[in-house]
């Protein structure tokens, strides 16, 4: 989640309250945000993605004013008719189809300002912008633009202009391979044959979308009093949204705002549209979710300290409330109005009956025989190196693998539980001896279920130590099955990973439960261990299954 | 005799009971080991034992004590080569210097060399026979009593090792003449443990030693229970020091954490709860898609997600899937504007190990549709979850979630807030509050914090929310209030256990899970 740095003095001389910082941090808490901490005059909030609209000072502090009640209700923005044209050519279908534009006239620009404008254009480009691949907003200073703007998309041989922080003109070539934004970008333009520009009426290039403005007419400047905007992507609706973001957020600093008329191929659209919308919401329903008892003039007053407008069963919301899909999220918005901390609590009487699920009956009493054998539990990650759990088990195997895994020791799913009680054995031979473990866990193959992967539940026991033996461990297995009144037929068997003639399959009614055996020395030899080791490894699921028969 | 005195004399270990005939009103602990027959160590052991019950006291000394060496070993038993020399002399009345060497066969050059000076010393008359020089026999003379003999007597009763401090003056003299002849005993420095009996100690010994009127069991065994010997009068089990350590033993054990999930189980089943099972491995589509997660959702990255590599893609259920598809797209029938994007099947078909157990809610509320799973219905469960994090100190990659719903068509956000404060209740932590957050698949969204009282500060340990009608409607076919929560069981007990470090929960040291306290919550 972003976080946003706000200026505490800024955003209390917007709401016009004082607030001391406990009071600030619980009030900025309950309004959807996550507070990372208070210093100075810096205020680290993260916003929540749900709020792309809280990501600028302006917007944060439209909301924070109206939240704790100093200035409640619907802010209205508006948009003068449109005096000048973007045009956009058939030919950025292929690259970047769409844009919504503006003009913002009488800015004043300090040095403060110019730093917030930064920051929502870079915050709203990691996360609604999807760091860029969904869209990307352009700001330029309108002194150096000559309209109409065409918006095109051109081959790359024919892109020169001198970027941002850049000494002098660069082609398209050079830019992706050599200029850091370039660099970072570059992957977001691969395989296209025509770049997305914005050209003024003098051909004078404003911008690479979505990599870089240019130094000439893309650099905004204290002295800058009129900025165009841009919003460019794949989806106008997006970009409407954005744009309403970015473009309140500049008239909050007392910007005006003007349309301009967006001539595409096949239709004509003014932008910016910062009219509320306008969304049905039945209190019953509201009331019924939040276990409340609200009147239609709660209703208004809560919508209010929300910035909604309100007229009986009828909410009006902002442009850059992007998130209301549904009236869910306007119940959401009415439960933080009222305060979270406001809900009554209770548990209602409702009678079902608790159960645990079977099969972890079962488990918990195996381990309670087991523990009855002086064994301990030991409880290990399902997420495994592939070694382990082949080659050095002296086995080949096919696996689970992750596609993608921070940590490459863990890259695989486990096929078998005893190479985790090994690896459990090898990192604690400082301790005494013997050393009698077991786990139960999951573990995956491949199988024919939704996801080709079949999952079961087993049992692994491992004796270390001197008289760590095949008659041991067939102890506990025998008192095991003794005990759950089950008679397995053992059969002598080939496996890897333990001394030959002392290893068994263990089966019942044909099935196979279960491996038994003295481990072989060379899998102790891999994992270090220079004591007499024998295991046993049972399949609970199909155990469980035979005994529910 | 009191009964103190009685009970202490009873009480003797057997190693006590040993030392006590040979205990004096003082002494030295090489003199009773030596009295005793004990190793040093063993008697000590029983000085320092009795030492604690008050029966005497030890005070270290530096000390100096007469060694007894190997020659003076064999003329304790022999006697002293001139005392031989002696006898030979008053024999045959002269005896050549020459011929004291025949009468000492056993003994060097030098030895009756030494013989000799000693002679000289006690002024035995040195004359010259026949141009030899010879000692003479004068009827005055007599055999004196020698000093050194007795000593060497003495030190043959006490291990070869007598404390000088503990001799009369003629001894100490005995004692240095012994010391400057070679190889017969030397005179040590050494740090000695010296005992006094109390009073309290001298009436111990007396009722301990006093004729054994009565035999001491020391250890029960089936002979004297088959003899049924206790039932005779005269037999006693020895008293154990029962406030004493002992040795430490360990037994079989669950997984402490194991421990602690029966219990956060146990919680939810007295509430009526009922437990979902599911895979591990999941879909997509399961895991985030029917949870309303829009596909170009953050979370869904690579590096946050762990994708399967092989099998990469599971199969997908058509009918629920064409709604899911709906619901995304556009809303379905919902009520919701969706997602307004183009779904993907093929997103939807990767398979993942599942991010939360939010995905055995999604199936639990398929199973109601279907009609395998009750409505009004509570369901938990307490199981893993898989994030593609680092391990570090405070992230695991793979870690419990503690998951449940309430689906039920009059719950509502009270009702949420009353099931996680009777739940974290229950695991110590008393004050719950909940703040607004955001999940795609819920609204409201809540995360839930509960108060740290040593670190004062409120401390997130999970989600909750109402599911959103995108979710609900989509699988179960109508919009019924379904509460849920998803919360980090690992951080909520980590606290009980006092563990900083997330990992030391799934490190296996068997010394740790030895000792790591039980859940007694």
């Amino acid at each position: 989640m972003p976080t946003i740095t706000l200026s505490k003095k800024e955003l209390l001389r917007e709401a016009g309250v004082k607030l001391s910082d406990e009071r600030l941090k619980d009030r900025i808490s309950m309004l959807g945000t996550d507070l990372e901490g208070i210093e100075g005059d810096a205020i680290n909030v993260e916003i929540f993605p749900n709020r792309p609209d809280l990501l600028s000072q302006q917007g944060f502090g439209r909301a924070f004013a109206a939240f704790i009640g100093a200035k409640p209700g619907l802010r209205t923005y508006d948009v003068k008719k449109p005096t000048q044209n973007v045009i956009i050519e058939k030919s950025v279908a292929s690259c970047r189809p769409f844009t919504a534009c503006a003009v913002v006239k009488k800015l004043k620009m300090t040095d403060e300002r110019l730093k917030e404008i930064i920051q929502v254009q870079e915050k709203l480009h990691v996360t609604f912008g999807r760091n860029r691949k969904r869209l990307a907003i352009g700001i330029y200073p309108c002194e150096q633009i000559t309209f109409p703007i065409t918006f095109k998309g051109m081959k790359p041989a024919d892109i020169k202009f001198r970027p941002l922080e850049a000494r002098g003109e660069m082609t398209a070539q050079q830019i992706l391979a050599e200029h850091p934004k370039g660099k970072e970008y570059a992957h977001l333009l691969a395989g296209l044959d025509k770049y997305a520009c914005f050209v003024d009426a003098k051909g004078n290039i404003l911008s690479l979308t979505p990599i870089i403005n240019s130094h000439l007419t893309g650099k905004i400047t204290e002295s800058t009093t009129e900025v165009f905007v841009e919003c460019s992507g794949f989806d106008l609706r997006v970009l409407q949204e954005c744009l309403a973001m970015v473009v309140a957020a500049l008239a909050e600093m007392g910007g005006e705002l003007h349309g301009l008329e967006l001539q595409y191929p096949d239709k004509k659209i003014v932008t910016p549209d910062l009219r509320p919308r306008k969304m049905t919401v039945d209190g019953n329903y509201i009331n019924k979710l939040l276990g409340l008892e609200l009147k239609d003039d709660e209703f208004k007053k809560l919508f209010a300290k929300m910035g909604y407008g309100y007229e009986k069963n009828s909410v009006l919301i902002p442009a850059y409330r992007t998130d209301i899909l549904h009236q869910a999220d306007l119940a959401e918005d009415v439960a933080i109005a009222y305060g979270y901390e406001h809900v009554k609590e209770t548990i209602p009487n409702v009678a079902t009956p608790g159960q645990e699920a079977p099969l972890a009956v079962f488990e918990t009493k195996l381990r309670l025989l087991l523990v009855g054998h002086g064994l301990l539990e030991c409880k290990s990650y399902n997420l495994v190196g592939k070694e382990t759990q082949t080659a050095r088990m002296l086995l080949k195997a096919d696996v689970v693998a992750l596609a993608s895994s921070v940590s490459e020791e863990y890259d695989t799913l486990r096929a078998w539980i005893l190479p985790s009680l090994m690896e459990t054995l090898q990192r604690n031979k400082r301790h005494e001896y013997p050393q009698r473990l077991f786990e139960i866990g999951r573990v995956f193959s491949k199988g024919d279920t939704e996801t080709g992967v079949k999952e079961k539940e087993r049992l692994a026991v491992v004796l270390c130590g001197e008289d760590a033996d095949y008659t041991a461990i067939r102890q506990i297995l025998d008192d095991l099955f003794a005990k759950l009144s089950i008679t397995p037929e053992y059969e002598e068997t080939a496996h890897a990973s333990f001394i030959p003639g002392r290893a068994a399959r263990v089966s019942v009614d044909k099935e196979d439960l279960a491996y038994i055996g003295e481990l072989h020395p060379r899998a102790l030899e891999n994992f270090g261990l220079t004591m007499p080791a024998a295991a046993f490894e049972l399949d609970l699921t199909t155990l469980f299954g035979l005994l529910k028969r | 005799m009191t009964d103190d005195v009685a009970k202490l004399a009873q009480g003797l270990s057997p190693l006590e009971r040993k030392a006590a005939p040979h205990l004096q009103k003082s002494g030295t602990l090489s003199e009773l080991a030596a009295a005793a027959g004990m190793q040093d160590v063993e008697a000590m052991r029983s000085l320092q034992w009795l030492e604690g019950k008050g029966c005497l006291t030890i005070k270290t000394e530096e000390q100096e004590a007469l060694v007894v060496l190997e020659r003076g070993q064999k003329a304790a038993k022999d006697g002293l080569p001139e005392l031989h020399a002696l006898k030979a002399l008053k024999e045959q009345k002269t005896l050549t210097v020459a011929a004291i060497a025949a009468v000492l066969p056993a003994y060097d050059k030098q030895a009756v060399g030494a013989v000799v000076g000693i002679l000289k010393k006690r002024d035995i008359p040195f004359v010259t026979i026949d141009g030899k020089p010879a000692f003479k026999w004068v009827d005055a003379l007599k055999i004196p009593e020698s000093g050194e003999q007795a000593l060497l007597g003495k030190a043959a009763k006490a291990g070869w090792r007598l404390s000088v401090g503990a001799m009369t003056v003629e001894e100490r003299r005995a004692a240095t003449e012994l010391a400057k002849r070679q190889g017969y005993a030397t005179i040590e420095k050494r740090k000695e443990k010296n005992y006094t009996l109390t009073p309290l100690g001298e009436k111990v010994k007396v009722q301990a030693t006093s004729g054994g009127v009565q035999r001491v069991i020391e250890k029960n065994t089936p002979e004297i229970l088959k003899e049924e010997l206790w039932k005779r009068t005269n037999f006693i089990f020895r008293p154990y020091n029962v406030t004493i350590n002992v040795p430490r033993k360990t037994g079989g054990r669950a997984h402490f954490v194991n421990e602690a999930i029966d219990y956060i189980k146990r919680i939810w089943l007295d509430l009526g709860f009922e437990e979902m099972e599911g895979s591990h491995v999941q879909t997509a589509f399961w895991d985030l898609d029917s949870l309303f997660v829009p596909q170009d959702h953050p979370a869904r990255e690579m590096q946050d997600t762990f994708y399967l590599k092989d099998p990469a893609k599971g199969k997908l259920p058509a009918a629920l899937l064409k709604k899911v598809k709906a619901a995304h797209e556009n809303g379905g029938d919902t009520g919701s504007l969706g997602w307004r994007y183009t779904f993907s099947d093929e997103e939807a078909a990767k398979n993942l190990l599942r991010t939360h157990t939010t995905v055995l809610s999604a199936q639990t509320l398929l199973k109601i549709k279907e009609g395998k799973c009750r409505i009004p219905g509570k369901y938990f469960s307490v199981s893993k979850v898989y994030r593609n994090e680092a391990l570090d100190w405070k992230h695991l990659f793979e870690f419990h979630q503690v998951e449940g719903i309430v689906v039920d068509e009059h719950a509502d956000l009270r009702h949420l807030k009353g099931y996680l404060r009777e739940f974290f209740g229950k695991m110590g932590f008393p004050d719950v509050r909940i703040r607004p957050a955001h999940f795609p698949y819920t609204e409201p969204s809540a995360e839930v914090d509960v108060w740290d009282p040593r670190k004062k500060q409120w401390v997130e340990l999970g989600g909750a929310g109402i599911f959103r009608p995108e979710v609900v409607k989509t699988i179960l076919g109508k919009d019924v209030p379904v509460l849920a929560w998803g919360l980090g069981m690992e951080r909520i007990i980590k606290e009980y256990y006092g563990f900083e470090d997330l990992r030391d929960l799934y490190r296996n040291d068997l010394e740790q899970l030895k000792t790591v306290k039980a859940w007694l919550r």
